[in-house]
């Protein structure tokens, strides 16, 4: 086979979701979602608020535990373990090292009033890195690929525009080289101008790494330019899945249809 | 011979749920082959479902029935049933895809809009930008804007743009919807050549072009789309 860096075809899943539900006594949060997610696969999940998507996200990513059905995960050593039978050193990896978790909010996934540089490089130590001097050159090359100035490597984040919080939150999650990156909103609360230079990042940085995403989002112009697959989800349920520009430019569903037609003409 | 591109009996329909559910069918019965080599225009008015069956081949339109058979990796696929994988690793390997309007992402600079493809297939950054900025040369975008967006670009440089981006990879199969629309003789002229250039590489194209002079430059068949109408 040729060597192809965007292995989409890898053949294996990097995630499985089973029939995977959440109910909070009578309320069904998010009911019988199934599918895979192989590895370099970008994945989005579209949806207003209270559709559900952000419930599944936190079903997927361990951070919930599902009422119904089960999430298993591909291990480095090629073994598909169901995420609810992992012991707490699993755990520990899979949140440190091997995946990522982007929120909306910057605040919530950097701690502000440290400086960029050990945001950064926290993740390393973490990982069992030690060396002060490589940790600061790890995250100065990491700062320069997320187009952060190195000048401010030793601010903190606080005194960072929202979108440059952003970006350092990517650095963070992305040093510790992950396979598979969970993204909530991560364009939410920034300014257009801003929105298009992180969507341009984060797509590079995307098919450099080969790295798998689930992304969350409302915007339906994100699910286009970030993500190979769609999935649309309503009252708790997916709707609709297929080729995000399949699903884009010829929806079957009435509430996709409405979805694509709401989008305003810029 | 096996062709490269075998549709059988095609059709798609499309049903407005905001207007009540009416149903809209476009082609029904769509049967045509592409050989290697050779480039079929499909002709016929427009609303005639061109364009429509265009986006079936590329499996950007889903399919109500039939099979649009797609030869891949030396054996053929059905985009009507594939896989979203499987249709993706078609258009990275196999099916470009010419659209009218340029889709780039804001901020990327026109070399590496059209030197993309074959980043993504796997050539060094720096050897496929060589190659982007080479055909970009040749469709006569100058050089002072191989550095900027596209997006201020005039319509006629988008297109060569879109054009560049299409053409820059070694594909087999090529579609092409209305490549010429807005350009001046000269670049007409040179989109021609290029398309003689695919045909002698063996490439198979389908291309929709309402200019007549054009089209009897490119076409090595016609296919006419109203005998697949839809409409009862």
């Amino acid at each position: 086979m040729v060597e192809d860096n965007n292995a989409i075809h890898g053949d294996q899943p990097l995630l499985v979701a089973e029939r995977l539900g959440k109910s909070y006594g009578r309320l069904v949060a998010c009911r019988d979602v199934s599918f895979a997610l192989y590895p370099g696969e970008v994945l989005a999940i579209v949806g207003e608020s209270g559709s559900g998507k952000t419930t599944l996200l936190q079903l997927l990513s361990a951070q919930l535990a599902p009422s119904a059905g089960k999430v298993s995960y591909r291990m480095r050593d090629g073994v598909l373990r169901d995420l609810a039978a992992l012991g707490e050193a699993e755990r520990r990896f899979l949140f440190r090292t091997d995946w990522g978790y982007v929120h909306q909010d910057p605040a919530q996934g950097l701690r502000m009033a440290v400086s960029a540089g050990a945001n950064v490089g926290e993740r390393l130590m973490a990982v069992g890195w030690n060396h002060y001097g490589r940790i600061r050159d790890t995250a100065s090359s990491w700062l320069e690929r997320v187009e952060i100035d190195i000048g401010r490597i030793d601010d903190a984040p606080r005194t960072y525009s929202g979108g440059m919080r952003q970006r350092l939150q990517i650095a963070r999650n992305l040093v510790t080289e992950p396979r598979l990156v969970f993204m909530d909103e991560p364009t939410g609360g920034l300014d257009v101008s801003v929105q298009a230079r992180l969507l341009d990042l984060m797509r590079n940085l995307v098919s450099e790494l080969n790295l798998a995403a689930i992304v969350v989002t409302h915007d339906l112009a994100v699910a286009r330019l970030l993500s190979h697959r769609v999935m649309v989800m309503k009252g708790g349920r997916v709707i609709e899945t297929g080729l995000t520009d399949q699903v884009l430019d010829d929806p079957r569903e009435p509430y996709t249809q409405l979805l694509v037609s709401s989008i305003l003409p810029a | 011979m096996t062709a490269m591109i075998d549709i059988r009996d095609a059709e798609k329909t499309f049903t407005m749920h905001l207007q009540g559910g009416v149903e809209l069918p476009v082609v029904r019965g769509v049967s045509f082959q592409v050989q290697a080599g050779e480039c079929v225009v499909l002709s016929g008015p427009s609303g005639a479902g061109k364009s429509s069956i265009l986006k079936m081949i590329f499996g950007n339109y889903r399919c109500d029935g039939g099979k649009i058979g797609i030869r891949h990796e030396g054996a053929e696929i059905d985009l009507a049933q594939a896989e979203p994988r499987q249709i993706l690793s078609v258009r990275r390997n196999t099916i470009g895809y010419v659209s009218q309007f340029l889709r780039a992402v804001p901020r990327v600079a026109t070399s590496d809009v059209v030197a993309e493809p074959l980043i993504a297939a796997g050539m060094a950054r720096e050897q496929a930008r060589q190659q982007a900025e080479g055909l970009l040369r040749v469709l006569n975008i100058p050089e002072r804007l191989w550095g900027l967006p596209p997006s201020t670009f005039s319509g006629g440089e988008q297109q060569r743009v879109n054009i560049a981006r299409g053409f820059i990879s070694d594909l087999p199969i090529l579609l092409l919807d209305e490549p010429t629309a807005s350009l001046d003789a000269v670049n007409r002229a040179v989109v021609v050549d290029l398309i003689d250039q695919k045909k002698r590489a063996g490439v198979a194209m389908v291309a929709i072009v309402h200019d007549d002079e054009i089209r009897n430059l490119i076409a090595d068949r016609i296919v006419d789309v109203t005998s697949f109408a839809a409409a009862a």
